[in-house]
């Protein structure tokens, strides 16, 4: 009885570790955004102040709300892009046999696993030679690098594994492959569109190495390239404050999402690691 | 796969002569200018700059003037000049202290950082795999680090490891741990640590998430045999659930490494200008863009590159890939 007991208590223990571990750094991070002047060295565990000195700094200095602004438009033309030449291909590479599928699966599975810092001296090339550096387009360009083996991954996962009697049917009816995809897939891979297409949003988000390499000047860097770079008024003079404020605005609407949508995000994300 | 099921396959994949016919190949045709689109797309943005980065390895080209560079053979990699003297002075990559430092910090950081995932990750994920109330609690809460993103968690992590006034520093004194503040991402002993922990907290949730969906496929039946047959938990596990779950444990454990050799964004925000956590990406960029030796890290890049490639093919391998259609 006693044992059972002590198991249990253990047991809720480590969920409690595991819970306050997981989310402690960000509640931290948030308390911090609201402290202001020189509370903000002073090591608090619970909440002192409510001050939104540090908000209003990020917003009203400098690019910020522009860079935010690049985030949204860059995450958002990459997937959608993405998507759009990721359904044509999935569909041909789950539904249609023909020479050379596998190894096509298999570029595309290499090339979502090779470092970006393989691409980047050639990439740097070609942005230059369009006439894409320091431009949002150069990014959204790029970008295309990871979210379209991704994408073509996952969707040719969950493509495959749809009845291929509702084909035949559409055959028989003598649909082309086009009204094929439009009409009777795309009604049933909403879910998997949302899923995947919220993975690779993340995903061009977060992406760094891009976005701090082929961009030169405050107004076209992305969020996570402004919040590495945000310095104080001299070397040594660290606002943590506003970086604090800056990392809250650009990763509650990140949190808020992935805890509405998380069980498709697992559920995307195994079929992205486990199944591929 | 059943026997019937290979027979039926082996039949679709040679339709006879009159089914090939129009349908057939009307429906190859339409594949192809569906798969069109993104082939050019990543022949443009991965494939031709992927040659021209191994190209410029062996070229003399500078960042300001790319369009000159002059072949140059493996001089990047490996070069020597003989003095009067009689000794040998030993040049490029493959002789340059500071990357095989690199490579090595790369490699320590993957292998410990790896393994310490696949630990916790497995703690995790057999909790997360119990029936108890507030699972879906715990769940959101792993989530949490996984969708910050690691610009983010650096500098978050950098903060609560700051030496003046850093939270974990206020926490070790008060429990008596250190004696005094310790500059965490600034001390080369302890940099590493530093980065592993970040490291550590924000991809466990990812880690965890496959061991768990590994986790879910074994029946619950072996479970309640064991239990009626009186067997230890600690021994169901280690003959039970751990060969059971060991395909979904080896590609997470690969994905992951391949992941951790790679990793540049951290290091760099967290713990820039440290030689102890100088990893192969972040050398490589730094030579290329902000040293101006395009060439060199061309050529270091070059190399990360072949070992990732080596990799990923027994990655490919072990993960035994299921590259089948759904068209049988």
């Amino acid at each position: 009885m006693l044992w059972a007991y002590t198991k249990r208590t253990g047991f809720y223990l480590l969920v409690i570790a595991i819970v306050v571990e997981s989310v402690f750094p960000f509640y931290y991070a948030i308390l911090t955004s609201f402290k202001s002047g020189t509370s903000l060295f002073e090591v608090n565990y619970w909440p002192t102040q409510i001050s939104w000195d540090n908000y209003a700094a990020v917003f009203q200095n400098g690019s910020f709300p522009q860079n935010l602004l690049n985030s949204i438009i860059i995450a958002t033309l990459t997937v959608a892009l993405a998507l759009l030449f990721a359904v044509t291909a999935a569909y041909a590479l789950s539904r249609v046999r023909f020479r050379g599928r596998s190894l096509l699966l298999l570029t595309i599975l290499s090339v979502s696993m090779f470092p970006q810092i393989a691409v980047l001296a050639g990439l740097f090339e070609v942005i230059r030679t369009f006439g894409l550096f320091n431009t949002i387009w150069g990014l959204i360009f790029s970008y295309t690098i990871f979210t379209l083996p991704f994408t073509v991954w996952v969707l040719t996962t969950f493509m495959r594994d749809l009845p291929i009697e509702i084909e035949e049917a559409a055959i028989v009816d003598g649909a082309s492959p086009w009204v094929i995809i439009t009409k009777v897939f795309m009604p049933l891979m909403w879910p998997a569109l949302v899923t995947t297409g919220l993975l690779a949003f993340i995903a061009a988000w977060n992406k760094f190495l891009f976005a701090l390499t082929f961009t030169s000047s405050n107004s076209t860097r992305t969020v996570p390239v402004a919040i590495a770079l945000l310095s104080g008024a001299s070397q040594f003079e660290i606002p943590w404050g506003t970086i604090m404020a800056a990392s809250v605005i650009v990763t509650v609407p990140l949190v808020v999402l992935v805890l509405i949508f998380q069980r498709k995000i697992i559920s995307g994300l195994t079929a992205g690691g486990v199944k591929g | 796969m059943t026997t019937e099921d290979t027979v039926i396959g082996a039949l679709a994949v040679r339709p006879p002569k009159a089914m090939r016919s129009e349908l057939f190949v009307s429906r190859t045709r339409a594949a192809m200018w569906f798969l069109l689109p993104m082939i050019v797309a990543l022949a443009v943005v991965a494939g031709w700059p992927l040659l021209r980065t191994i190209y410029f390895s062996f070229t003399d080209a500078s960042l300001s003037n790319i369009a000159a560079a002059k072949y140059v053979g493996f001089y990047n990699y490996l070069n020597w000049t003989t003095l009067k003297s009689g000794r040998t002075l030993w040049g490029g990559v493959l002789a340059d202290p500071a990357w095989w430092n690199a490579v090595w910090n790369t490699v320590r950081f993957a292998a410990i950082s790896v393994v310490l995932e696949t630990i916790i990750g497995m703690v995790v994920a057999l909790v997360l795999n119990a029936d108890f109330k507030g699972r879906g609690i715990v769940r959101a809460a792993i989530l949490v680090p996984w969708a910050i993103p690691t610009i983010v968690s650096a500098k978050m992590w950098g903060w609560m490891l700051n030496d003046q006034f850093g939270i974990i520093n206020d926490i070790f004194l008060k429990l008596h741990l250190i004696d005094h503040k310790i500059a965490w991402t600034a001390t080369g002993d302890t940099a590493m640590t530093a980065v592993l922990v970040v490291d550590i907290w924000k991809t466990t949730p990812f880690m965890a998430l496959l061991i768990l969906a590994g986790l879910q496929m074994i029946p619950k039946d072996i479970y309640e045999a064991t239990e009626i047959d009186g067997i230890h938990p600690i021994k169901t596990f280690f003959r039970v659930t751990l060969p059971l779950v060991r395909p979904a444990l080896m590609v997470a454990v690969i994905f992951r490494l391949l992941d951790a050799m790679r990793i540049f964004d951290l290091i760099y925000v967290l713990t820039p200008n440290s030689a102890q956590t100088k990893t192969m990406s972040v050398i490589s960029r730094e030579n290329l863009i902000d040293f101006d030796k395009f060439a060199y890290g061309s050529a270091e890049s070059t190399l990360l590159f072949l070992l990732i490639a080596v990799m990923t093919i027994l990655y490919i391998w072990l993960g035994r890939v299921n590259l089948d259609g759904g068209d049988r």
